[in-house]
């Protein structure tokens, strides 16, 4: 892979991704019931049958043979037997990842932590980049003591092991998902503060800048035509950089059993549950992790593209 | 020079205070006391509202500040409401464990990362570069609760090469001293490369870059001009102004080696700060919360001024401008 193509590469897989946790659900049948007492660690590539019955429920299993007026429903310990006529419908699915504890398909179940993994991580990045870009913005144009009183602060909000903080805030208080996504955003806005600060600083003393000052130039213009277009590479770089951070400290969060509730599926929370039943279910962890890396990785590459573009 | 070592010191005291203080807001804005989240059988209602009048649960939030900031003022970290034990005693049993984990896992990652990126640079994209290239950017993708996870399996679980989890074995302080130190290394090996694994993956990434700009500098081309050994060019020319940065991010590792890590220590029930800091944020033991972060902010801040001062001690040119 040569360097100049790291940005396509990375912007590629992220896209594609992004593309399989969102539209992917709608392009599959829908995914098998889940049950935990028949379907429960299948395989990846695991067949199987999903039945309803005329109560609702649904059984899944991958051993399900029909006896004249009977219907036997394989399970672990014992097979369930029923009458034909309790069964409303039957249709046979496939576990292309396998399942997990639960029976849920794990695949179906990536697709969502995706989904959540990528929204918590750019909800949260865009709070970084509200917060922090506001705060060096005001430092860097509100005078000696406001900048003075802010960069301190930032360095006090800095003299935290994020993680740490993201913990003890986690831990404290069990967050819901918009909750997680102002922490996420809330401990990472500092090093886009600093970032901000010194490119508007270093901006203003540039000759083309003083140039359009000199020429009339508003102010307004000035923001628009030559402070923005330098800030906005920077910033891009930082920001996907810190994409990749957020997706890995969101990640940790779930793994802890500190992020979004367990009922929904994250991708930490899977590697978490992965790891309780290693031996049986070697996929659950390795397809959850390799998720994770894959879209790090994916953010990695971009960063490193963007920068190869501004050097 | 100097003056720069007392400005940043003098402001150390403020930023441990202003710290401590956010995370007195962080601590009472979250639901819930010691009081109500302690988890006993048969707990009665009066019980728990004993626990409150003991520990000043109930007092105003204010004056439960103050109060807290006048026994800090004389030294007084606090007694722990899980422990019944003084703060101050609990961290200096948990801050030996992980030095000793971030001491390992920096070794590994200062020895493993510039080994790397020197063998990778010998000859940039030969399959040598290519391979740790992709490896490390694996790596650096991995989240460091997946690897630790396929440690344990791989080397504990299935090979049971090394303990799965805790500092010692069962019954170890019968053993010898040296049988004790052995039982010790066999159980910092795990955690410590997975910690320092991942490290040396985002030093070698850094390292690389670093020695490729290096090796674009004319005086590099100099020293091969005057015919010294690729050896030397490499080892003392290259490598030297790389590794400036190097040394701060030495200095910024501090934290880490101070705090620990939270997620391999939890993971390997390593007896550290982390898993303290966790345990304690579960159970609202909010003396110890407070005492290890006013540590972790420490750390930061002297990791900090650390940074700063080798960066001006290695780089002149830094020098001039901190004065």
């Amino acid at each position: 892979m040569t360097r100049s193509r790291r940005l396509e590469v990375g912007f590629g897989a992220l896209v594609m991704l992004a593309l399989t946790c969102f539209v992917g659900p709608l392009l599959r049948s829908r995914p098998p019931a889940a049950d935990p007492a028949r379907a429960a660690l299948l395989p990846p590539g695991s067949r199987a049958t999903e039945i309803v019955l005329d109560d609702g429920r649904a059984l899944v299993s991958p051993r399900v043979a029909m006896t004249g007026d009977t219907v036997v429903v394989g399970g672990p310990l014992r097979d369930t037997e029923l009458p034909r006529r309790r069964v409303t419908a039957m249709r046979p699915v496939r576990f292309p990842l396998g399942s997990d504890r639960f029976g849920r398909d794990v695949l179906d179940q990536l697709m969502t932590g995706g989904r959540i993994s990528l929204s918590v991580a750019s909800l949260g990045a865009l709070v970084a980049l509200l917060v922090g870009t506001g705060v060096g913005l005001a430092a860097a144009t509100g005078g000696r003591l406001v900048d003075a009183l802010l960069m301190r602060m930032v360095d006090a909000v800095l003299a935290f092991p994020v993680l740490f903080l993201l913990i003890l805030i986690a831990a404290l208080a069990r967050p819901g998902p918009l909750v997680l996504v102002a922490i996420l955003g809330l401990t990472s806005w500092m090093g886009l503060a600093r970032l901000v600060r010194g490119q508007v600083l270093s901006l203003r003393g540039r000759t083309f800048v003083l140039a359009a000052r000199a020429a009339g130039c508003s102010p307004t213009r000035i923001w628009r035509r030559h402070y923005l277009p330098n800030l906005a590479g920077p910033l891009s770089q930082d920001t996907a950089l810190r994409l990749g951070d957020l997706v890995l400290a969101e990640a940790t969060l779930s793994y802890l059993g500190l992020g979004i509730p367990a009922s929904i599926p994250t991708w930490g929370a899977m590697v978490a549950q992965g790891h309780r039943v290693m031996i049986e279910g070697w996929w659950l962890a390795t397809f959850a992790g390799l998720a994770i890396a894959f879209l790090v990785i994916s953010l990695a590459l971009i960063g490193d593209g963007l920068q190869d573009r501004l050097a | 020079m100097r003056r720069l070592i007392v400005r940043r010191l003098a402001l150390l005291v403020p930023m441990v205070w202003l710290v401590a203080t956010l995370t007195f807001i962080v601590v009472a804005a979250a639901p819930g006391t010691y009081a109500d989240v302690v988890d006993h059988p048969g707990l009665t209602t009066d019980q728990r509202q004993a626990i409150r009048d003991r520990y000043g649960l109930d007092q105003p939030l204010l004056s439960q500040y103050l109060h807290w900031l006048g026994s800090v003022a004389t030294g007084d970290l606090g007694v722990s409401f899980v422990y019944k034990e003084p703060v101050s005693r609990l961290l200096a049993r948990a801050l030996p464990p992980t030095l000793l984990l971030g001491g390992a896992a920096l070794l590994l990652d200062l020895v493993l990362g510039l080994a790397a990126a020197v063998a990778a640079v010998r000859r940039p994209r030969g399959w040598f570069d290519r391979v740790t290239t992709i490896l490390g950017l694996g790596v650096y993708g991995l989240p460091s609760f997946w690897i630790a996870g396929l440690a344990v399996l791989l080397f504990a679980v299935l090979l049971g090469w090394f303990p799965a989890s805790h500092m010692r074995s069962v019954g170890a302080d019968e053993l010898s001293f040296l049988a004790r130190l052995a039982d010790l290394v066999r159980h910092l090996v795990l955690p410590a490369a997975c910690l320092g694994l991942v490290a040396a993956a985002g030093t070698a990434r850094y390292l690389r870059s670093t020695l490729l700009d290096v090796r674009g500098e004319r005086y590099i081309l100099a020293a091969r001009a005057r015919g010294l050994s690729e050896r030397r060019v490499l080892w003392v020319h290259t490598l030297r102004p790389a590794l400036l940065p190097v040394v701060t991010l030495l200095g910024l590792s501090l934290p880490v080696l101070v705090s620990g890590s939270v997620v391999i220590e939890s993971i390997f029930s390593w007896p550290g700060m982390g898993l303290t800091l966790l345990q304690a944020a579960h159970a609202r033991d909010v003396p110890v919360i407070m005492g290890i972060t006013m540590v972790g902010a420490v750390a930061v801040l002297l990791g900090n001024l650390t940074a700063d001062v080798l960066y001006a001690v290695v780089d002149p040119r830094a020098r001039e401008e901190s004065r």
